[in-house]
């Protein structure tokens, strides 16, 4: 176990996986010579050469598009996406041939790729820096999608990505890249898709949250203390969700307020209510409350911190729905 | 560093025309080889002519019609070994054919039918791209990764003269040049991207220009002469071979034939340059030349043609007698682990459809 930041816990997982399996090859835009423009790909290019840790010219569609053609070569690619809003030009390959090509070949040919983006906002960037493109993924039939939250996530996911026989888009919360901090296993770990974590027990009312939103969640659960008992679900597996995790946990509370830092409508935390909605409905004891980013552009980074879901309107959330 | 050779302005060719224009030679192509070829125009052909029957009598779907297109398909193909890989675009359907596809799997896959699904690595050919130019990437990925992995084989990818607009056609065929692969860009410019002419696509003089912003050598030939096809591929293979990187390759013909079953041309084409295309059509072209060099007689030329027929007829009985596919292919192949709710939706539409 080590100590590492989130990003650091991401470039072990490179170098973890890229050593352990000779096919895996990393594709992106300054990950090679830079190490990347938050050093998450540092040290792979002088550790495995650049061949497989590759500077390619500036085409998001011709990165993902090439991936495509070295699956069907036998590699393993990882594609880095610079930024979240950077990653729309790969949308077209994403969603006509990534997400179609093993039903299009009847299941006789696996595309073994990985897509992994820093995303979201509160890193007062310039424009575009800041998006959650993560419905547009989650959208796409034949793509799974997971978002980490801790360091030791971040390394077990991307691992469990790259490993995947499907293809896989990791969005990592660039907010805390060095910001979260955690005991990270040494050597192989991976996290299994498909599966949430408990990041907090409790029995009153459940905050289901994602990436950067679950830091979120866990400081809005603190204010509450005195007055509830409250439980922090991180989703982690967007698709394939655990299903079972976020009925058993609103089971228990019959209280749900799901937070994301996208725009609203359509986004995936109307999936999460909608869900509820079929499954739940019995167990609830109040309306499924949500805490999202507004149906707006993301703004200027002035008063970002207006848009972004804050843990004063997370406990506001959760407030109205304990009065309920 | 890469040298960039500007593209060649006429266009190359082999065939003459029995008249003023004298017939050359292709080196190294015996008799054998010339007849192969023939044999393939041949099977091409008929089966582009039999599928828009099949359409008009129901039996497949809507379908990309290539007639006029076969020398392009055919001259480029025989340029290949057994290990290069083909991406075909809708208007390559049946270039799998030529590698020993049966036509009961490209008939199936315009028939909506899932037993037109093959898998690329049974053949070396690419699923058939649909959407325009996305498969250039591909091409230039999957060469990419042959020349990584010290392999000799090289990439073909077919595409139209509307798909050098694309977007995607030029990142992959930057893709191509910046990683060195060892790939063909086969530009089929047939002067019609369904009603647009290649006048309102580009104010380039020729599509082949485009390459040189790439640093990618090309050359232009005849697109109704199979001779000259093949001799310009050919080229463009060793230079893939000789770790050279991709060759672009222009072939221009005129559309001689709707765009699909679909599509009515005489809103936007000019008949007398369809005409003139239909008489100077290239499987009619090269029986002249193979005529001319003592290769081809009338006993020959049915031969072939027929068994083509019996081919076809075999495929598209084949197609046919194919089962109606259970829904629970609805769920299965887009991930190798599905979900479970896969199962809960199918179990519940066959619970509803009984």
């Amino acid at each position: 176990m080590a100590e590492r930041f989130l990003v650091e816990a991401v470039n072990d997982a490179l170098h973890v996986e890229m050593e352990r399996d000779a096919d895996v090859l990393l594709l992106g835009e300054d990950v090679g010579r830079a190490g990347g423009v938050f050093r998450a790909t540092a040290g792979l290019r002088d550790r495995f050469g650049a061949d497989r840790c590759v500077d390619t010219p500036l085409a998001e569609a011709g990165i993902l598009g090439s991936a495509v053609g070295l699956c069907m070569a036998g590699f393993r690619p990882v594609c880095e996406m610079q930024y979240d809003a950077f990653s729309y030009p790969c949308l077209d390959q994403l969603i006509t041939h990534v997400g179609r090509y093993r039903w299009r070949t009847g299941g006789t040919m696996t595309f073994p790729l990985t897509i992994r983006m820093p995303y979201g906002g509160g890193v007062r960037a310039p424009e575009l820096h800041d998006d959650s493109p993560e419905t547009y993924y989650v959208h796409t039939p034949g793509v799974k999608v997971a978002i980490p939250s801790t360091p030791a996530d971040a390394k077990g996911l991307l691992a469990a990505a790259i490993r995947d026989p499907d293809p896989v888009v990791v969005l990592e919360p660039k907010l805390v890249y060095r910001t979260e901090r955690g005991e990270v296993p040494d050597g192989e770990h991976v996290v299994p898709l498909g599966k949430a974590r408990l990041a907090r027990e409790g029995g009153d009312l459940t905050i289901v949250a994602y990436g950067a939103m679950v830091p979120v969640a866990e400081r809005a659960a603190d204010a509450l203390a005195s007055k509830a008992d409250i439980e922090v679900l991180d989703i982690r597996s967007l698709k394939p969700l655990d299903e079972e995790a976020l009925l058993a946990s609103a089971s228990k509370t019959g209280r749900v307020v799901l937070v994301q830092e996208a725009a609203r409508t359509c986004g995936y935390a109307a999936e999460l209510a909608a869900i509820l909605a079929e499954k739940a409905i019995l167990d609830l004891r109040g309306p499924v409350l949500r805490v999202t980013g507004y149906d707006v552009p993301y703004p200027y980074w002035s008063i970002e911190d207006a848009y972004m879901p804050s843990a004063a309107r997370v406990v506001d959330a959760a407030r109205r729905l304990l009065a309920f | 560093m890469a040298s960039t050779i500007p593209a060649e302005r006429g266009l190359r060719r082999v065939i003459g025309d029995d008249a003023s224009i004298p017939d050359g030679e292709v080196d190294g192509l015996d008799d054998e080889g010339l007849l192969e070829l023939y044999r393939s125009l041949v099977l091409l052909r008929t089966y582009d002519e039999r599928s828009v029957i099949y359409h008009r009598q129901g039996r497949i779907g809507t379908y990309a019609i290539y007639w006029g297109h076969e020398a392009m398909q055919a001259g480029s193909f025989h340029a290949l070994a057994d290990d290069d890989w083909i991406f075909p675009s809708y208007r390559e359907s049946a270039i799998g054919l030529l590698r020993g596809m049966p036509p009961a799997t490209i008939l199936s896959w315009w028939r909506g039918h899932p037993a037109g699904w093959w898998n690329p690595a049974d053949y070396n050919v690419a699923s058939i791209c649909v959407p325009i130019a996305t498969h250039v990437p591909h091409a230039a990925g999957l060469a990419w990764g042959k020349r990584l992995r010290g392999e000799d084989a090289c990439a073909i990818a077919y595409f139209g003269d509307g798909a050098t607009s694309e977007g995607a056609f030029h990142e992959g065929a930057n893709f191509a040049a910046v990683m060195r692969a060892p790939a063909i860009l086969f530009c089929s410019n047939n002067g019609w991207a369904i009603s647009t002419p290649v006048s309102a696509q580009t104010r380039a003089q020729t599509l082949a220009d485009k390459a040189i912003g790439y640093g990618i050598p090309s050359a232009r030939v005849d697109g109704g002469d199979v001779l000259a096809v093949y001799e310009a591929t050919r080229a463009a293979v060793a230079r893939a071979r000789a770790g050279e990187g991709p060759t672009f390759i222009e072939a221009v013909t005129y559309r001689a034939a709707p765009h699909a079953t679909a599509d009515d041309p005489s809103a936007y084409i000019d008949p007398e340059r369809v005409e003139e295309a239909r008489a100077n059509e290239c499987l009619g072209r090269y029986e002249r030349y193979l005529r001319r060099h003592g290769l081809l007689d009338a006993e020959l030329e049915q031969q072939l043609k027929a068994e083509a027929a019996d081919v076809m007829r075999a495929g598209i009985a084949a197609a046919e007698a194919e089962p109606k596919p259970d829904l629970g292919l609805l769920f299965e192949h887009a991930l190798v682990d599905p979900p479970a709710s896969f199962q809960t939706d199918l179990a519940e539409l066959r619970r509803i459809l009984g």
